[in-house]
């Protein structure tokens, strides 16, 4: 079989995506443009206080019959996201809150009416009776023996500790550098430009709660439902209609999915509820809040020896479904190495409960801040031993010749150059004309610098990594279902769903590679549980390596079957005829795949009597020859303007190297990296949802809780590497999270380089006006002393 | 995130808009560009009973120009200042100031009686109108007073115009040829609302020496005469008012670097 890879349109071509038609005229069709006759619309009663014992809710009178609670919710159960890892505590979370609230926006009651707005005049009416209790809004005082208990029957408000015991007190011992850093990365409200939404309808032929929903995993939401509301996996369908970004905001079993499941089901009627910006801030700020007490120890060239980390992330009040409550901080103790070779570790982890939303995984998970954590540390180290940061790097980092590589938590790399990427980063921002800058100083008084970030990206990870945590979700083989239509135009069925990836591209190049089909003929069906195979859905970077994988193996046993019936039609033997260019081509003459098509479904008698009984109808599964993960890298370098008077901070130049492996469309790479780096600098400079000692959210709109927009975002100059990964179909990578993995790090890392003389080092972020001149003040004080 | 029920007129004149805000006693509110109003009844933190539609009537579109001054109907937008729709009186500040409110789609239908009214200690035209030192004209059954734009406002999102009353236009006095201004403000980003505003204006042949510093917990602060002279120490005036240390500095950073602008 060759592959077509050369007629411009397969894997590696910059096609244009074929979604955009619709997407750039308005013409997507979101859950907030599903109308449905006789729809009823829904407005939740979210808890006023982040912590207290329900005493009472009082239903509007007149209105008893369109306010639920959890008294009406009989028989539904409670999330529950289990982790299998030892000592894992539980946490259950009704739906509707039940006894107690645990955290601002918490659900208490849904109102419905036929608009909207008459929902929310429902709500504003329902009384909620509450006995307050002392709130834990910060995950150190959580942590303390005499705090206020989340679940009282924990005894403590811990959801998992797990230690990595490196011993390392002899390298530490002899170590002559030693940096000790405490550092914080801001929680934060993933922001999608879409926000969640849900559509319930019970449809009465098929005996079939359907569920129209914004979710990344819709195979998932639907076990999820499932389980939640006592129905077989038959009686539910999930659809995900396009999907305006997800991020890992959708990628979650709403407490709203399974109350409007419920509601459709209880009133017979079709009902929805769309997110509205002020509940997406203020009860959904739920990511990135990490703590670390981290130490690195170095030798005098600033190669590293060991790290001993202490981490604790506040993972909220309960634990989501179905990555569950443990999955950032247990992530941290394998991650924090980055892409780094060593020789001991230590970590210690805590998740911890505090009065705040359910943490979820956001675009990079854990790996935002750790990369910041460690690369801010190494810039420590590297300011300790008097050399260029990116020369300290290089000491420490794995070489071409050591892959694939085996680092000191077991994660392994599978191919590149990782020096090589930090070598083109360093050239492509050119530090020699930044130093040479500095050295003359700037006209208007701000000051530069930069600074760099180096990280690995591990994608695609599967059973082999998942089963051990053991998590409601274990990805196992990824599936496709392929057809070749009559009139020969090849529909894929996936189960992973698209919210801005562009899987509609990417897979018809993938079948156009084996098939060479015209990727217009190939048409992906894709975001509904009752016409795509079970998959744990679109999350940690996978689609292009386990969904693209899927395709192909579902596109080569079609070639094999196109053969047969082409080789019959072509009066030749299968073992002399290749499938190319859409058709099938034997030594002399050739068949199209219309034609092929056509015999199977119309023409049968013209069919070879050993036909394959299951025509052009197939489904084929994946799996990675390794399922360790593919791991992408990549270097971030900024350069940044730092104005010391008034705290801002600019972005002057901003390089991107980064080595995905063969790209299926680069680009749709290049936009991941646009969209990530973009979110990567509302980390590093804007984003974060502050609560007060009582737990209360004090961000309530975009005015208060800041986005990078286009002006905030610089040109992002991207140069690719392209070193295949032995393991996957095609070489590919997985490469969806890294953009947003690199910026704080970088950033950080440049405004101390651009600060260093005033002795000031930011180890918090967002680096906001206010954290930046209080650091300058307090070097003040220092240097004064 | 739906406002509370409200009904909506839009009355033919500013006589019955007046005529209309008296009758609701209170109840009632006027909106123009609905660019502030609109988050407000989105939020439920405004609950009229009764929306008086305004930014139609001729009246609050009017432009008039005399010889000292230039008097713009309150419905006039930011949109039609930045592209200098409107006579400019001050030598460059309205469209300057105007280009740098919010984003392009705000200043579309944003005006600049509505941003007054509205009263955000943050909002540009309270500030650079103080600077400019205009009047706003206000009208209501008892008939019309004038307010000087430094002295609008009583507190954040609180001014001197009644309920039953209207803005109806601002008046900005001419400036000379040889009047110099400076404005400048710091925001997080493109488009929010500034953290501090610092204003200087300088106009010898009108005796004019003030500064401004907007942006604070309310009334912009106006500096008139030598107090105001760049490059002395103005802080002192008013850096008492203001404890939280961070804000201070950035009083005294906008204030600085706009009498340094005049001075270069
Ligand atoms: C995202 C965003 C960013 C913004 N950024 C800035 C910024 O950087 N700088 C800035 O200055 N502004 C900013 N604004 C505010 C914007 O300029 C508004 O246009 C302005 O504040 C209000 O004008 P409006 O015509 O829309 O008033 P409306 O919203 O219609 O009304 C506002 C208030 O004024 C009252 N009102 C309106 N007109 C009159 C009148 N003629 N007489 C009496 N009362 C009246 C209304 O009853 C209401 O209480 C921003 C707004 C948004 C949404």
């Amino acid at each position: 079989m060759s592959m077509n890879t050369t007629s411009g349109r397969g894997i590696g071509a910059r096609l244009r995506r074929r979604e955009d038609e619709r997407f750039l005229r308005g013409q997507g069709e979101y859950v907030g443009d599903i109308r449905l006759d006789g729809m009823l619309e829904v407005a939740f009663v979210r808890s006023a206080v982040a912590h207290a014992r329900l005493r009472g809710i009082e239903k509007p009178a007149g209105f008893e019959d369109r306010v639920f609670t959890a008294a009406d919710l009989a028989g539904v159960r409670p999330i529950r996201a289990v982790s299998g890892l030892k000592g894992f505590k539980v946490s259950e979370q009704p739906v509707l809150a039940r006894d107690k609230v645990r955290y601002v926006g918490e659900l208490i009651a849904m109102c419905v009416a036929p608009t909207r707005a008459e929902a929310e005049d429902i709500a504003a009416q329902v009384f909620v009776d509450y006995e307050e209790l002392p709130a834990v809004s910060d995950m150190l005082e959580g942590r303390k023996p005499g705090a206020p208990l989340l679940h009282e029957a924990w005894g403590d408000n811990v959801f998992l500790e797990t230690f990595v015991d490196g011993n390392i007190a002899e390298i530490a011992r002899r170590a002559p550098v030693k940096i000790t850093r405490r550092l914080r990365t801001a929680r934060q409200c993933m922001s999608p430009i879409e926000g969640r939404g849900v559509v319930a309808q019970w449809d009465r032929r098929l005996d079939q709660l359907v569920v129209i929903s914004a979710a990344q995993m819709p195979h998932i939401t639907r076990s999820g439902l499932a389980e939640c509301l006592g129905l077989d996996h038959g009686k539910v369908r999930v659809i995900s209609p396009d999907v305006g970004g997800g991020f890992g905001y959708k990628g979650i079993l709403l407490p709203e999915e399974v109350c409007l499941g419920w509601l459709a089901m209880h009133l017979q009627k079709p009902v929805r509820w769309l997110e509205d910006r002020r509940e997406q801030l203020t009860a959904n700020a739920n990511c990135r809040e990490h703590h670390y007490d981290l130490t690195v120890y170095a030798d005098n060239d600033g190669r590293l020896l060991a790290i001993d980390c202490e981490a604790t992330v506040d993972a909220g009040a309960y634990s989501s479904y179905p990555f569950s409550a443990c999955l950032e901080a247990a992530q941290v103790a394998s991650i924090l190495p980055g892409p780094y070779k060593f020789d001991a570790y230590r970590c210690r982890t805590w998740s911890v409960a505090t009065n705040k939303p359910p943490i979820l995984p956001y675009r990079g998970v854990a790996r935002t801040g750790v990369c910041f954590a460690l690369e801010v540390a190494i810039d420590a180290v590297a300011r300790a031993v008097g050399r260029e940061p990116w020369e300290v790097r290089l000491e420490s980092l794995p070489t071409r010749e050591m892959m694939p590589f085996d680092n000191i938590t077991k994660k392994h790399f599978d191919s590149g150059d990782y020096p090589e990427c930090l070598r083109r980063a360093v050239a492509a921002i050119d530090v020699g004309a930044i130093r040479e800058r500095q050295r003359r100083g700037e006209p208007d008084g701000r000051r530069i610098g930069v600074g760099f970030a180096i990280f690995c990206e591990q994608a695609a990870h599967g059973t082999s990594v998942y089963y051990g945590w053991g998590i409601p979700m274990v990805p196992g083989h990824e599936q496709c279902q392929a057809r070749l239509t009559p009139d020969g135009v090849l529909e894929l069925r996936i189960g992973a769903h698209s919210h801005g990836q562009g899987l509609e591209t990417t897979m018809a190049q993938v079948a156009h590679s084996v098939l060479g089909i015209e990727p217009e003929n190939v048409r992906l069906i894709h975001g509904d549980t009752a016409l795509s195979p079970y998959s744990t859905g679109t999350w940690g970077s996978r689609c292009a390596v386990m969904s693209g994988g899927a395709v192909a193996a579902a596109c080569k046993e079609m070639a094999k079957r196109v053969a047969k019936i082409g080789a019959h039609l072509l009066q030749t033997d299968v073992s002399l005829v290749r499938v190319a260019d859409g058709q099938v081509i034997g030594p002399s003459g050739s068949v199209t795949l219309k034609e092929i098509a056509y015999t199977w479904y119309r023409a049968p008698q013209n069919l070879p009597s050993d036909v394959d009984p299951g025509g052009l109808e197939l489904t084929a599964g994946y799996k990675p020859v390794r399922d360790t993960g593919t791991f992408s890298y990549a270097c971030h370098a900024a350069v940044v303007a730092v104005d010391v008077e008034i705290g801002t901070v600019e972005i002057l130049k901003y390089v991107v190297v980064e080595d995905g492996g063969v790209l299926l469309n680069p680009m749709i790479v290049d936009g991941q990296i646009y969209g990530g780096t973009a979110q990567g600098i509302g980390t590093a400079l804007y984003e974060e949802m502050p609560f007060d000692a009582n737990g209360q959210p004090l961000a309530s709109t975009l005015a208060d809780y800041l986005l990078p927009g286009p002006t905030e975002v610089p040109d992002i100059v991207i140069e690719h590497m392209e070193t295949p990964s032995p393991y996957s179909e095609f070489g590919q990578k997985g490469i969806g999270e890294g953009g947003a993995i690199g910026p704080p790090a970088a950033i950080a890392n440049a405004v101390n380089d651009a600060l260093k003389d005033l002795g000031v080092e930011i180890t918090e972020v967002p680096i906001t006006p206010a954290r930046l001149l209080s650091a300058i003040a307090a070097a003040k004080v220092r240097s004064a002393a | 995130m739906k406002p509370a029920p409200f009904d909506y007129e839009a009355p033919r004149s500013l006589e019955a808009a007046i005529a209309l805000l008296a009758q609701h006693q209170g109840l009632a509110r006027v909106i123009a560009g609905g660019q502030s109003l609109g988050p407000m009844l989105n939020l439920r933190i405004a609950q009229p009973s009764l929306l008086v539609g305004i930014r139609h009537l001729p009246e609050l579109r009017d432009v008039r120009q005399t010889a000292d001054a230039v008097t713009i109907g309150a419905c006039i937008t930011h949109a039609e200042i930045e592209d200098g729709r409107i006579p400019d009186p001050t030598g460059g500040l309205l469209p300057y100031v105007a280009r740098r409110i919010a984003y392009r789609a705000i200043r579309n239908r944003g005006t600049i009686g509505g941003s007054l009214a509205h009263a955000d200690p943050s909002a540009d035209w309270v500030s650079a109108l103080a600077l400019a030192g205009a009047h706003v004209t206000v009208c209501s059954p008892r008939g019309e007073r004038q307010i000087a734009v430094a002295k609008l406002l009583l507190g954040a999102f609180e001014t001197q115009i009644g309920t039953d009353e209207i803005l109806v236009s601002v008046t900005i006095p001419r400036l000379s040829a040889r009047a110099r201004w400076s404005y400048y403000k710091i925001c997080r980003k493109t488009g929010e609302f500034a953290e501090a505003i610092g204003g200087v204006l300088v106009d010898p042949d009108n005796g004019i020496r003030r500064a401004v510093v907007g942006a604070t917990a309310g009334a912009p602060i106006v500096l008139e005469g030598n107090a105001a002279l760049p490059g002395c120490d103005v802080a002192a005036l008013w850096a008492a008012n203001i404890d939280d240390p961070y804000k201070r500095q950035m009083f005294e950073v906008v204030l600085r670097r706009a009498a340094d602008r005049i001075a270069a």
